[in-house]
């Protein structure tokens, strides 16, 4: 239900079809994966289904026919109390960096070197994200950037200390 | 792209130890002009040995280490400390300022030592501090101001000199994570603008994220840079 909300929050500022939606969505959360408009389209169609958006006009101005949405007082409703609502914290466990480190851990693959080339790959895609705050103008910007790049730095140090990890087991297990 | 240009500053298979600790064990690492390069690995990796090596400051038992195409390692002391203090700039984890002095003493001193007019001098500190957002700091002591403020001033009295390298060794590690954001971002915004190159000794990895390049270092020995795939 996280997009359809999502959405939800976009149409809190106004009416809007759905290009417009995606737009403001993907300039919102810059480090998040552009939106397709199948998608979009479809959530609206559930969302519309559901009674918590309603189409309010149809417009075609020469081109291809453009609803436009609004938010219904269910809708409201639903998305302040989503808002107020905290979410599960995890257990994110089933990562696939710790899901292919320990499958090498236990087949003898070379874990060590898969964790230092990955680490290179986790700082490219934060070095990426720096430079997209540095761009961004606003706090809500900023802060959803933020929030990618201190999962990736997580990551990473959980990437260093698995390495140290698996290194010092190889070098005691060698003696 | 442009062809890749002669390193700035380079350090080859450099080895120091102290006592029966081996701090640098073969690391290497070059610096190209107005390049910003973080400089990461494990506590102990020989991170600090490294930049103190690159900044003149410790001399490696082996090794080369050439800057401007001259070889650094073979000055006498006196010309190595002349180009400390003007070719390169200083930025450590505690500003490090002298604490009898103010702000504006402070950032003015590596011109004084380097025997430029006292207003000139105080002229060209008071710029800087300004530049930095730190000027209403100016007549305050160190312990007058906050962590921020102090790191600011030292990061004015490294760029005081106009160098060519600054050299900072985890300069936003005594900070608040946001406090040491603003001062990076002071750091990277000062070197951006006077075209110095960054070599940045940080276990942060968002701080190394911003560098254009990491060196990673291991056991005192330099890690290729992973191919990512």
């Amino acid at each position: 239900m996280t997009l359809a909300t999502v959405l939800m929050g976009v149409l809190a500022s106004g009416p809007a079809h759905g290009y417009d939606i995606k737009r403001v969505h993907d300039e919102r959360f810059p480090a998040s994966k552009k939106l397709a408009f199948g998608q979009v389209y479809a959530t609206l169609g559930r969302l519309e289904r559901d009674g918590l958006v309603e189409s309010v006009e149809t417009s075609q101005d020469g081109g291809p026919e453009r609803t436009v949405y609004a938010l219904t007082a269910k809708g409201e409703w639903h998305l302040r109390d989503w808002l107020a609502s905290t979410e599960p914290a995890g257990p994110y466990v089933a990562d696939e960096l710790v899901r292919k480190t320990v499958t090498a851990v236990h087949t003898g693959a070379d874990a060590v070197d898969f964790l230092r080339r990955q680490r290179a790959v986790h700082l490219d895609a934060m070095r990426a994200l720096v430079r997209e705050r540095e761009r961004s103008t606003s706090v809500g910007e900023r802060i959803a950037v933020d929030h990618a790049l201190m999962h990736l730095d997580a990551d990473v140090r959980w990437l260093d200390e698995a390495r140290e990890r698996v290194a010092n087991h190889d070098t005691r297990s060698h003696r | 792209m442009s062809p890749t240009p002669e390193p700035l500053l380079s350090g080859l298979e450099l080895r120091k130890s102290f006592g029966s600790t081996t701090a640098l064990n073969g690391a290497s690492i070059e610096v190209r002009a107005g390049e910003i390069v973080a400089v990461t690995g494990p506590s102990g990796s020989g991170k600090s040995t490294l930049l103190h090596c690159l900044a003149g400051v410790l001399v490696p038992e082996v090794g080369t280490l050439t800057y401007r195409g001259s070889r650094l390692d073979h000055l006498p002391a006196d010309e190595r400390t002349r180009l400390r203090r003007v070719e390169f700039g200083l930025v450590l984890q505690f500003g490090l300022l002298v604490p009898e002095l103010t702000a504006l003493e402070n950032v003015a001193l590596p011109l004084l030592l380097e025997r430029r007019r006292r207003t000139d001098a105080r002229a060209a500190a008071m710029h800087w501090l300004d530049r930095l957002g730190v000027g209403d700091v100016a007549q305050s002591r160190a312990d007058q101001m906050s962590g921020g403020q102090a790191q600011r001033v030292a990061i004015a009295r490294a760029l005081v000199t106009g160098p060519q390298v600054v050299f900072a060794d985890e300069p936003t590690g005594a900070l608040d994570t946001l406090t040491g954001e603003r001062t990076l971002e002071v750091l990277l915004g000062a070197v951006r603008e006077t075209g110095a190159a960054l070599v940045v000794v940080t276990h942060d990895n968002r701080v190394a994220a911003h560098a254009e390049r990491e060196v990673v270092l291991r056991d005192g020995t330099t890690e290729h840079a992973g191919a990512s795939r």
